[in-house]
């Protein structure tokens, strides 16, 4: 290796450096999920006054229990965002998990956790099939999630229906193995008035490692080059399918939680619809910051996107306001998340005059 | 691990063809790439130039022939396997993801880790340190490595793409002339880069579309025109005029002007 520099070219870049305050302020500023921060504050400035009882330990504990799901999910999907796919089928997982988990205690007998791990391979199998159609046909994964969606849901529904008279199944806390299960996925602390479930404990972990798999590992450093520079990260030999196939498998896997939680705190499924919940899943993401055009994003955003969405949710509840008022609040929560979202996108594109 | 000895043949094409829909973007390409010499690939558009890149990168597989490093036959699954031997190339795109920092750009792909799976991570410290020293050395010295690529100007984004490749090239060096357009600073850098590779005996491929400019500093020339070699010529064979002139695209110049001529008599007179 030669030691000489090669000439230089162009004015030298300023070598003085910007003061540390100044510095950390402009990372702050340009930290994807400051949108999301600022409409933690909003939301809870509005509704703290309106609703006073979101502020006591009860009314915290209905937020982050609303929270909780929608965070992990929502984790879930900023990965996927951040790779620049779309899934509109981790709802329908959700939702199908939890009743595949409920026939097979219920209907067939089994015991909890060989019912839980099958309802597991199931909606990871799911996720495979997502990824593969993605990868192999390269078609917008919008679609192809909607399909899966769509499959998903009629056989739930319709399923179920012909196995079961009702589209509910309740009972399973008979099942073998139910208390253990319970301790791991419905087990709750009482502090105050509110009742703290052990999906915040979910929710807190999944957070915390996804964003140090994001910003710490390969896998992470290949999440963001898939979704913003699809044809570089080829050229460089990062193995772009692979990651989409694994990040498929991640959202099903939290689709699969979320639904688990769910089962195990009340004892029992209903065959239900799932559309809408991915649909909230991508709001909490945009929230946190993520470019639906991919490769930039946070997932902690995602988090408070969530916590966002939830303190909305149940502050329009306790304010004792029609329930529909929340959806004009959550379009009104999006379209500033997507404008503010626009504005960092520019600043990031921006490139200095050369 | 740089093959010292200049003249020794580090990449070799042998009756190379790769098939893009049913056409043969490469027919029985036969090639030697040489240790400390600069062989400049030069065709029109479509001649098979970026196919052949991308071959020798690890981006395409061969459908026939083979590919030979040091001797001995090679598959590059991907990219990254070429990299990983010594093959480093600078994209006609650069390759940089516009919203990654400096530093996991110049990494992206092979990132320095540490630690044990589950725990394995990024070496973030060694990942900043050796790109400043990289990208010190082709004269883009003080950058902060955590600045998004957006932030770099044109040239300093080549000068990324350059330090990148010199990096992780040990054996030889592939280089798709980037399309957008050069300032003369830009091109000097990317020629010096060039050329020192070259004095520390690596095989240099450059790709160009500028005859005058392969003439100055390559020394072999290869000749392509739709997807088969059209010429292996060395310095000696060919002066400036001629690689022009071959590189025109000879025949087809002739026949076009022929038929401007014949339906615009008026060009005569020029």
């Amino acid at each position: 290796m030669t030691t000489e520099r090669l000439p230089s070219f162009g004015p030298r870049a300023a070598t003085v450096p910007t003061a540390r305050g100044r510095r950390l302020l402009e990372r702050a500023l340009a930290h994807p999920s400051l949108a999301a921060v600022a409409g933690l504050v909003v939301v809870v400035l509005f509704f703290g006054p309106v609703a006073p009882g979101l502020l006591s330990s009860a009314g915290l504990a209905g937020v982050l229990d609303s929270a909780a799901p929608l965070g992990i999910g929502g984790v879930a999907v900023a990965l996927l965002l951040i790779s620049g796919q779309f899934d509109l089928s981790i709802g329908m997982i959700a939702a199908g998990s939890a009743l595949v988990t409920g026939l097979l205690v219920e209907h067939a007998g089994w015991d909890i956790w060989p019912g839980l791990l099958v309802s597991l391979a199931a909606a990871l199998l799911v996720g495979v099939v997502n990824g593969w159609l993605v990868v192999a046909t390269g078609l917008p994964s919008f679609l192809v999630t909607l399909a899966t969606f769509l499959v998903l849901q009629g056989t739930a529904l319709a399923g179920t229906g012909s196995l079961t008279e009702s589209v509910r199944l309740d009972g399973l806390d008979a099942a073998e193995g139910w208390s253990s299960a319970e301790a791991v996925f419905g087990s709750a602390i009482g502090l105050g008035d509110g009742r703290f479930g052990i999906s915040l404990l979910w929710w807190l972990g999944l957070t915390a490692w996804a964003g140090w798999v994001l910003w710490r590992t390969r896998f992470g450093n290949a999440v963001f080059a898939v979704g913003g520079a699809r044809q570089a990260a080829r050229e460089l030999g990062v193995a772009d399918r692979r990651t989409t196939m694994v990040l498929y498998g991640c959202t099903a896997a939290a689709g699969w939680l979320i639904g688990t939680l769910d089962v195990v705190r009340l004892g029992g499924v209903q065959a239900t619809t799932g559309l809408g919940t991915a649909v909230e899943l991508v709001v909490v993401a945009v929230i946190g910051g993520c470019l639906l055009t991919g490769g930039y994003g946070s997932v902690v955003g995602a988090a408070v996107g969530a916590l966002v969405y939830a303190t909305a949710g149940q502050g329009v509840v306790l304010a004792g306001w029609e329930p529909r008022w929340f959806e004009v609040f959550l379009g009104v929560l999006l379209l500033v998340a997507l404008l503010a979202n626009g504005i960092v996108r520019g600043r990031l594109r921006r490139v200095p005059l050369s | 691990m740089s093959d010292a000895s200049a003249g020794t043949t580090v990449l070799e094409l042998r009756n190379l063809g790769v098939h893009r829909g049913g056409v043969a973007a490469l027919h029985r390409v036969n090639a030697t790439f040489r240790a400390g010499e600069i062989t400049c690939v030069l065709g029109e558009n479509g001649a098979g130039k970026s196919t052949l890149v991308a071959v020798l990168s690890g981006l395409l597989r061969p459908d026939e022939g083979e590919l030979l490093l040091g001797g001995r036959p090679v598959t590059f699954r991907s990219a990254r396997a070429a990299r990983a031997a010594g093959v480093a190339t600078v994209w006609e795109d650069l390759a940089v993801a516009p919203l990654l920092s400096v530093w996991r750009n110049f990494f992206l792909g092979a990132e320095p880790t540490r630690g044990v799976w589950p725990l394995r991570r990024l070496d973030l410290d060694a990942a900043r340190e050796t790109t400043v020293r990289a990208l010190a050395r082709v004269g883009v010295p003080g950058i902060d490595p955590d600045r998004p690529a957006t932030a770099l100007r044109a040239g300093e984004r080549q000068s990324l793409a350059i330090a990148r490749a010199l990096h992780f090239g040990a054996r030889a060096l592939v280089i798709d002339e980037p399309t957008a357009p050069m300032t003369i600073a830009q091109h000097t850098v990317l020629a010096e880069a060039v050329l020192s590779a070259r004095d520390e005996g690596l095989a240099v491929v450059v790709v160009t579309h500028n005859p005058r400019y392969a003439h100055l500093i390559g020394d072999r020339f290869l000749l392509l025109a739709r997807g088969h070699v059209a010429g292996d010529l060395t310095r000696k064979d060919v002066d400036a005029d001629v690689l022009l002139r071959l590189m025109a695209g000879g025949r087809e110049l002739t026949a076009l002007t022929a038929r401007l001529r014949a339906l615009h008599p008026e060009l005569d007179e020029r």
